[in-house]
C-alpha cells in the first residue's frame, strides 16, 4: 500500500511527509531503510493519532543539504520539523536509525512531545572497545543482512527487478544517507549515554525478541538509561518490528500513550 | 615514451587460501602471512626494482591493505627505501590514498621527505583508492571524492607555501600552523598522476593539468584520455602526451610461447585481485548513485567487474586467458616484436600516450623470470618505444583558438 505524500520544506530543506488519520498528534522517524514496508503500521496508528510521517533529509527523495552530515543535523531538523507541523504534546516515535534521531532530538528539547517511543533503537553504546553493540551489516552478505534483521527473513524481502527507477533510487540513497549518518562511530554516537538522562517525558522502549542487529539486552539498557522508561518486547519480530508486526506496535504503543497522557 | 615497471607484491604462497574462503581482501586472517616468506618476498622485490634502476626503467609503487595480492600497504616506506638504494630512475608512487588517510599534511611531509632523499625524482600519484580500501581504512565511502579534493588542494598548498605556517578550516580538515620541514626538492612540488576510469574523471585532472592514468583495461583509456584533451582544449592547452600513462601487463620472451607464459603468470594479478567478499565490494556512497541503481536493476551483483575487449566482448578477469586479456589490452605478451607492435597499435588507439607503465612482475613470476622478463623488454623493445609516432591531438586547433581569445 503506497503512503499519499506531500512535499513540505522545512529549514530550508525539501522533504517527503506522510501525513494520515486523526487525533492526537505522532511523529514516526523511519529506520535506516526508510518508510518502506512499515506502511501498515503506520496506517494503524492513523485510527488513534494524527501520524506525522517524514522521509528524512538524505533518505528517499529527500533533499540532502551539503551541510549536513551528522545525526546532529538530523536531530536539529527534526525539532525545527516538529515546531514547522506545530505539534502540542505528541507522541515521538522512532525505530532503529530513527529511534537514534529520537533520541537526539529528546535529549535536546521535549517542549513539542508528551512520549518517546523508541523501536529497537540504534544510536548508544554499553559495550567495552572490543566488543561491538550494533552488528556490523555493512560486512555481512546480503542472505545474512536479511537473516540479522528479521525474524522472518521472507518478510523483509524486496524484489529489486519489479522496482521502478524512482523506488531504487529511494532505496539506494537510503543505504547512502545510512552510511554518511553513521559509518563512524559505527551508528552510535559515544556521548549520547551520558545525555540521555535530559529525556523528561515517559518514554517507552519496545524491541523485537529476535532482533540480531542490536540485542533485547542492548534494549533493556537503553531503558534503563532514560529515567522512568518502560521495556517491553515483541515476539515473532526482529529489528523491524513496526515491519513484521505492525498490529502489536501499533498496539503497545496507543496503550503507552494513552496511559501517559 | 616513458617506461615506467611496476609489481604489487602478490602473496601467493596463501592464495589457495583465498580461494577457498572466496576473497583475497579485507577478512583473510594474517595467520595465514608468514613473516619470515614475507620478508624475503619484499627483499626479492627491491632486489628488482634495482635492476630497473639499472636498465633505466622507472619505478611505480601501489599500495593495498588486508590483502594477499599486494604485501604493500604503507607505500611509503618501500618508497622511502627505493629513494635511498636507487640513484637514476624516477619513483612513481600510484598511489597515495588520500581520501582514506586522516592527515594530509603527514601525506605532505612524508613525500617531500623522499622527494628530498632521492634528489627530486618523485612522482606523487594521488588515488581514490578501491572501494574494498575503504574497510581496512574506515574512512566514509560518501562524498569520498569530496575528502579526496580537499586533501589534494591541502597536500599541495603544503607542498608549494614557503612562507607559512598558513592556517586551513574546511570541511573535512582543520589545521592551524602548517609549516612542512622539509619542503620538496622539486619545485612547486612533485609531479601529480592522479588514476581514472571515467570521462568525468579525465576531465577533473586536465583541470589541473596532471597526469592521468589508466590501469588494465584498453578501453577506459581512450574515452578518460579523450575527455581530458577536450577539456584541456576548453581551457586553452593542448595536452600533450607525458599527460597520459597507461598501465598494462607485460610478457615478453625469446619465442612468443616463452613472453605468453611469462604474461600467464603475471596475469595471477588479474585473476586474483578482484576477488573480495561481497560486503567489502560496493559500500553504498563510494559509487554514483545512478551506477548502483542501475547495477540493481540488472539483479544481483556480478562477482567481479568485467573487463571488456576491443571488440565488445566481456571477460571475466578471475578466469580470463593470456589471449583474452591481450583482447582487452591489458596485456602486452609476446617476443619483442610483437610487443612493440602491441603497443604502438594501442597507442594509436587511445590518442597517444607518454607513459607506459609495465606490470613486468605480477602473480607467480619468479625472480629469475621477472629479471629475465624486465632485460629483454629494456633491451628490445625499450629502445624503440623513443621513435613511436604520436598520433595528432584532434583538439589541437580548439586549444589554440581558445588561448587566443583568452589574451
Amino acid at each position: 500500500m503506497a503512503l499519499t505524500v506531500e512535499r513540505i520544506e522545512v529549514a530550508g530543506v525539501s522533504v517527503d511527509l506522510a501525513t494520515m488519520g486523526a487525533g492526537p498528534p505522532l511523529l514516526f522517524l523511519h529506520g535506516g531503510f526508510g518508510l518502506a514496508g512499515h506502511e501498515a503500521c503506520l496506517e494503524k496508528l492513523a485510527e488513534s493519532f494524527q501520524v506525522f510521517a517524514p522521509t528524512l533529509p538524505g533518505f528517499g527523495h529527500s533533499d540532502l543539504p551539503r551541510s549536513y552530515s551528522t545525526v546532529d543535523d538530523l536531530a536539529y531538523f527534526g525539532l525545527d520539523l516538529a515546531a514547522h507541523l506545530n505539534l502540542k504534546n505528541a507522541v515521538l516515535v522512532g525505530a532503529c536509525f530513527g529511534g537514534w534521531v529520537a533520541a537526539e532530538m529528546a535529549i535536546r528539547s521535549t517542549s513539542r512531545f508528551g512520549q518517546l517511543v523508541l523501536i529497537d533503537a540504534l544510536g548508544v553504546k554499553f559495550g567495552d572497545r572490543l566488543t561491538r553493540d550494533i552488528t556490523d551489516i555493512h560486512a555481512l552478505y546480503q542472505a545474512d543482512i536479511a537473516k540479522a534483521l528479521y525474524a522472518d527473513p521472507t518478510r523483509g524481502q524486496r524484489d529489486a527487478a519489479s522496482m521502478s527507477d524512482e523506488g531504487l533510487t529511494a532505496m539506494v540513497r537510503d543505504s547512502e544517507a545510512l552510511v554518511l549518518f553513521g559509518w563512524k562511530p559505527y551508528l552510535h554516537n559515544p556521548k549520547l549515554t551520558n545525555w540521555l538522562h535530559r529525556v523528561d517525558i515517559p518514554a517507552l522502549v519496545l524491541w523485537g525478541e529476535q532482533d540480531g542487529m542490536v540485542s533485547t539486552d542492548y534494549g533493556r539498557k537503553y531503558a534503563a538509561a532514560i529515567p522512568g522508561a518502560r521495556f517491553e518486547s515483541v515476539g515473532d519480530a526482529g529489528h523491524y518490528p513496526s515491519l513484521e508486526q505492525p498490529d502489536a506496535v501499533a498496539g503497545h504503543i496507543s496503550a503507552f500513550a494513552g496511559a501517559n497522557t | 615514451m616513458k617506461v615506467w615497471h611496476f609489481s604489487e607484491m602478490a602473496y601467493p604462497q596463501a592464495w589457495d587460501t583465498g580461494y577457498e574462503m572466496g576473497t583475497f581482501r579485507v577478512n583473510v586472517p594474517n595467520s595465514h602471512y608468514d613473516p619470515k616468506l614475507g620478508a624475503d618476498i619484499y627483499h626479492r622485490h627491491y632486489d628488482e626494482f634495482q635492476l630497473c634502476d639499472e636498465l633505466g626503467i622507472n619505478i611505480m609503487l601501489n599500495e593495498h591493505h588486508s590483502t594477499l595480492t599486494c604485501l604493500n600497504p604503507a607505500i611509503t616506506v618501500s618508497a622511502s627505501i627505493l629513494a635511498r638504494i636507487t640513484k637514476n630512475v624516477r619513483l612513481l608512487l600510484l598511489g597515495n590514498p588520500i581520501a582514506n588517510r586522516p592527515d594530509p599534511v603527514r601525506v605532505a611531509e612524508e613525500m617531500a621527505m623522499i622527494d628530498v632523499i632521492s634528489h627530486g625524482r618523485l612522482e606523487m600519484g594521488l588515488v581514490k583508492g578501491a572501494p574494498y580500501e575503504i574497510a581496512p581504512a574506515n574512512m566514509n565511502p560518501v562524498r569520498l571524492m569530496d575528502r579526496f579534493w580537499e586533501a589534494h588542494d591541502l597536500i599541495l598548498k603544503a607542498m608549494s607555501t614557503h612562507d607559512g605556517p598558513f592556517s586551513w578550516e574546511s570541511e573535512h580538515y582543520h589545521y592551524r600552523q602548517v609549516n612542512i620541514w622539509p619542503r620538496p626538492w622539486q619545485s612547486p612540488h612533485p609531479p601529480v598522476w592522479i588514476t581514472a576510469l571515467s570521462p568525468h574523471s579525465g576531465r577533473a585532472i586536465a583541470e589541473r593539468r596532471h597526469v592521468a592514468a589508466a590501469l588494465l583495461s584498453g578501453g577506459i583509456a581512450s574515452g578518460m584520455f579523450n575527455a581530458y584533451r577536450e577539456r584541456a582544449a576548453e581551457q586553452g592547452w593542448a595536452a600533450p602526451n607525458d599527460r597520459f600513462a597507461y598501465c598494462a601487463l607485460v610478457g615478453v620472451g625469446n619465442t612468443e610461447e616463452e613472453g605468453r607464459r611469462r604474461a600467464d603468470k603475471v596475469a595471477g594479478y588479474v585473476r586474483t585481485s578482484p576477488i573480495v567478499a561481497e560486503p567489502f565490494k560496493n559500500p553504498p556512497g563510494y559509487n554514483p548513485t545512478p551506477v548502483n541503481v542501475a547495477a540493481l536493476k540488472t539483479g544481483p551483483t556480478q562477482s567481479v567487474a568485467r573487463v571488456q575487449t576491443k571488440d565488445g566482448r566481456t571477460v571475466d578477469p578471475t578466469k580470463a586467458t593470456v589471449q583474452e586479456f591481450m583482447d582487452a589490452r591489458t596485456v602486452f605478451a609476446g617476443t619483442p616484436d610483437q610487443v612493440f607492435e602491441q603497443i604502438k597499435t594501442f597507442n594509436q588507439e587511445v590518442g597517444g600516450f607518454g607513459n607506459l607503465i609495465i606490470m613486468g612482475q605480477g602473480g607467480t613470476l619468479s625472480y629469475d623470470e621477472t629479471r629475465a622478463n624486465l632485460q629483454l623488454f629494456a633491451d628490445e623493445v625499450m629502445p624503440r618505444l623513443g621513435d613511436l609516432k604520436m598520433p595528432e591531438n584532434p583538439y589541437g586547433e580548439q586549444a589554440e583558438r581558445n588561448a587566443s581569445a583568452a589574451q
